[in-house]
């Protein structure tokens, strides 16, 4: 990493007088209702956590709807290993601080037992995450997998369920979803299918920083501005690391950057940003004129529909 | 309606109505284009897009457009959810498409909605369409409707077109019991009275659109003026020593307010008891409330031990909820399977599932014409009044008085579809 030596985390600072407050508590209550109804329906569920915002908030949200008891379901994360290490350590301090159960299923251990074969070992290791979630989700029988997916994140994630179905393959077919009516979520599925379920569907990215700051909520270092080496290409900057060097004609070099999401480093690019508070990055956000995965991801890049093809195969 | 709870908190639902041909997507896309919603890239992907399909300039109405099969075929195939904001207000869209399955996909859109936006072409003045989407927001329980009469450009911005078009759609609504339409000329496809004021109808002297959208009271205190109503999801009983008393029961306040003293009662058991405590978690653990409303997810502690558990209803002493073992209610079919009336089907009431079976089909309301006809089955898209029976007590209201406590689903237990929406009359 060529990272500039930052704190692991960051606490954020004295919250500011909250701007309409009032929304957020709307949407609060939505995904504890939601993250109950889990819980007295669904045999065995897991929360999704990878040591982004978004399963961040989820984490603070499962606080609110069960404490002070434990949470009924463990946290999972899917880790490619192409992961950047300070959200790695987040992950793991965060839920030792929690107290709660994490289990990590690791993709170079689907590599190794041949459940995926990359076409080239520097491939993207993005859509087979997949493949280790579903192995995971039939390794342990889970019926429901909370995730940290918002509809405003993309233009198929629009159109899905809160409560969404996946078939014995673990496909989702957007075609045929179960209508969703007030809020009555129907989360029966039989052996071998399960749920998705995205208790923060309704939130926006500014939703989230906004709550994040209100909650004082600690997030990983690379969500702030800090000097990296970063390579300058057509899509965007790519982090310069021990898996993307600079090719032919490519040279490294130092910008102020912050992340806006958090992937592999081998697809998430971050943003030239001089933000280092939570509320730097929410007037930030409040201006944007570019959505968070369209500045960030170059496996939404690909085609029109990369998202909806990946999520059918499984995907988050 | 009691279930208005998200204008009090800075938001606004709006369920939309038309079809393609109305320019549905062009006027959402125009809301998000000039309330500064539309980021460049998602722009300059529509932009592609258009070129792609030999147009020139921005398709507004494919920034709605999602899925692969939406855009191979130009149609919208399910209902999508779109979010915007101004510095006045919160706004989440769901956006139902037109055609095939309207009214399952408009009944789903509208159930979470405070307002619905109906759309008519100013050259085609009122269609069988227009009635239809006005009967299902009104079947839904949506007093507040905003009707955009679109393409006033096409009509060279005549008032006259105008007002008889609302002359002749206010008296139909008033009819089917919507008693707040406000008429808006629009121009979607070049801003005209959306964001901005439009120069070419001066003779129109409201608000523009989304200016009307920010300032619009939805008679939100009504959620928490209802009678107080919270549906158990679960009991809460820590393990650990130091709690062993404890008991608390964790759900939403889906209406009216709570303080602790409160009188209460358990339906359906019906034991009566009082709110002891009002508990939310912060992060330096649990916290007492002096009061808590229609749309706080809480824990309660209640006055004395009570055999509780999820799927109880705790409701205020002064004003119950009815327990009631057989109903009326208006269905809404949404499964491809039609009803099989010598079925039990799982029906889920709030946190509660119990068995249930269609008793008798009363009729179908035909839902171009408001008319009830009488019918012996119910398929597709079908809307119709019927008589059902559960094997247990439900605690329920009408749905006219809260859309909560009044509302169901109906769950085929062989294929778990969700196969109908239901309102309960009485």
């Amino acid at each position: 990493m060529n990272a500039i030596a930052e704190p692991l985390y960051r606490e954020a600072p004295s919250a500011a007088p909250a701007l309409s407050a009032t929304h957020l508590d709307w949407l609060e209550s939505e995904a504890i209702h939601i993250m109950r109804e889990v819980a007295a329906e669904c045999a065995n569920p897991a929360l999704l956590f990878s040591g982004g915002k978004d399963s961040i908030v989820l984490l603070r949200l499962a606080e609110k709807a069960f404490r002070p008891g434990r949470f009924p379901f463990p946290l999972l994360h899917i880790d490619t290993e192409h992961n950047f290490p300070e959200v790695i350590e987040f992950r793991d301090r965060r839920a030792a601080e929690l107290g709660e159960q994490l289990i990590v299923r690791s993709l170079d251990d689907s590599i190794a037992r041949g459940r995926i074969r990359l076409r080239s070992p520097d491939e993207s290791r993005n859509r087979y995450q997949s493949i280790t979630l579903l192995d995971a989700i039939t390794e342990f029988g889970f019926d429901a997998c909370f995730g940290g997916a918002r509809r405003d994140e993309e233009k198929a994630r629009a159109k899905e369920r809160i409560f969404s179905f996946r078939d014995p393959f673990g496909q989702w077919d957007p075609k045929n979803q179960r209508p969703e009516l007030w809020s009555l979520y129907n989360t029966r599925v039989h052996p071998g299918e399960h749920m998705r379920v995205f208790p923060i569907s309704n939130w926006t990215e500014l939703d989230v920083w906004q709550y994040i700051e209100r909650e004082r909520l600690a997030v990983p270092s690379i969500y702030f501005a800090h000097e990296r080496e970063v390579i300058a290409r057509p899509g965007g900057l790519m982090p310069t690391s021990h898996l993307v060097q600079p090719r032919p004609g490519e040279h490294s070099e130092h910008r102020t950057v912050r992340f806006r999401t958090v992937g592999d480093m081998t697809c998430t690019a971050p943003v030239e940003s001089p933000a280092t508070t939570v509320a730097q990055i929410i007037a930030e956000t409040a201006t944007s004129r570019i959505t968070e995965r369209g500045a960030t991801r170059m496996d939404d890049q690909t085609s029109e529909a990369s998202m909806e093809l990946r999520k059918k195969e499984g995907y988050f | 309606m009691p279930d208005d709870r998200s204008p009090v908190r800075g938001m606004l639902r709006i369920a939309t109505a038309g079809s393609v041909d109305d320019g549905k997507s062009t006027l959402i896309g125009r809301l998000l284009y000039d309330s500064k919603s539309v980021f460049e890239d998602q722009l300059s992907a529509v932009e592609r897009s258009t070129r792609k399909r030999g147009g020139e300039g921005i398709d507004l109405s494919l920034l709605t457009d999602g899925l692969i099969a939406e855009r191979e075929q130009g149609i919208t195939i399910d209902v999508a959810y779109r979010y915007f904001a101004t510095a006045r207000r919160k706004f989440i869209i769901a956006d139902s498409p037109g055609h095939e399955q309207y009214t399952r996909n408009m009944v789903t859109g509208a159930s979470t909605a405070d307002l619905a936006i109906l759309l008519i072409d100013a050259r085609k003045g009122l269609l069988v369409q227009s009635r239809r989407h006005a009967l299902i927001a009104s079947l839904l329980g949506l007093q507040h409707v905003v009707v955009a009469v679109n393409k006033m450009d096409l009509v060279d911005y005549q008032e006259s077109v105008f007002r008889s078009i609302e002359q002749e759609f206010r008296t139909f609504l008033g009819h089917i019991g919507i008693t707040d339409a406000r008429f808006i000329p629009v121009s979607a496809l070049d801003g005209d009275n959306v964001v901005d004021p439009s120069g070419h109808m001066p003779w129109y002297t409201g608000l523009p659109l989304l200016e009307l959208l920010e300032t619009v009271d939805t008679d939100s205190s009504r959620a928490a003026g209802a009678p107080f109503r919270f549906p158990v999801q679960q009991c809460h009983r820590p393990r650990a020593q130091a709690q062993a008393d404890f008991r608390g029961y964790m759900g939403r306040i889906e209406s009216g307010t709570v303080r602790p003293g409160d009188a209460v009662v358990v339906q359906p058991s019906g034991l009566r008891t009082r709110v002891k405590d009002i508990l939310v978690w912060q992060t330096d653990g649990m916290h007492s409330l002096p009061s808590a409303m229609a749309g706080d997810s809480v824990t309660l502690v209640l006055a004395d031990e009570c055999d509780i558990s999820r799927g109880d209803m705790i409701a205020a002493q002064t004003a119950p909820t009815t327990n009631a073992r057989e109903f009326d209610a208006l269905l809404c079919w949404m499964d491809s399977e039609a009803l099989d009336p010598g079925r039990k089907y799982l029906l889920k009431h709030t946190t509660r599932n119990v068995p249930a079976r269609v008793h008798s089909i009363t009729s179908r309301i035909d839902v171009n014409s408001g008319n009830e006809v009488p019918t012996q089955s119910l398929g597709l898209n079908d809307m119709a009044r019927v008589r059902l029976q559960v094997q247990l007590p439900l605690a329920l209201d009408r749905y006219a008085d809260n859309r909560v406590t009044g509302s169901f689903i109906l769950i085929d237990e062989a294929s778990n579809h969700t196969v109908a929406a239901g309102m309960i009359g009485r």
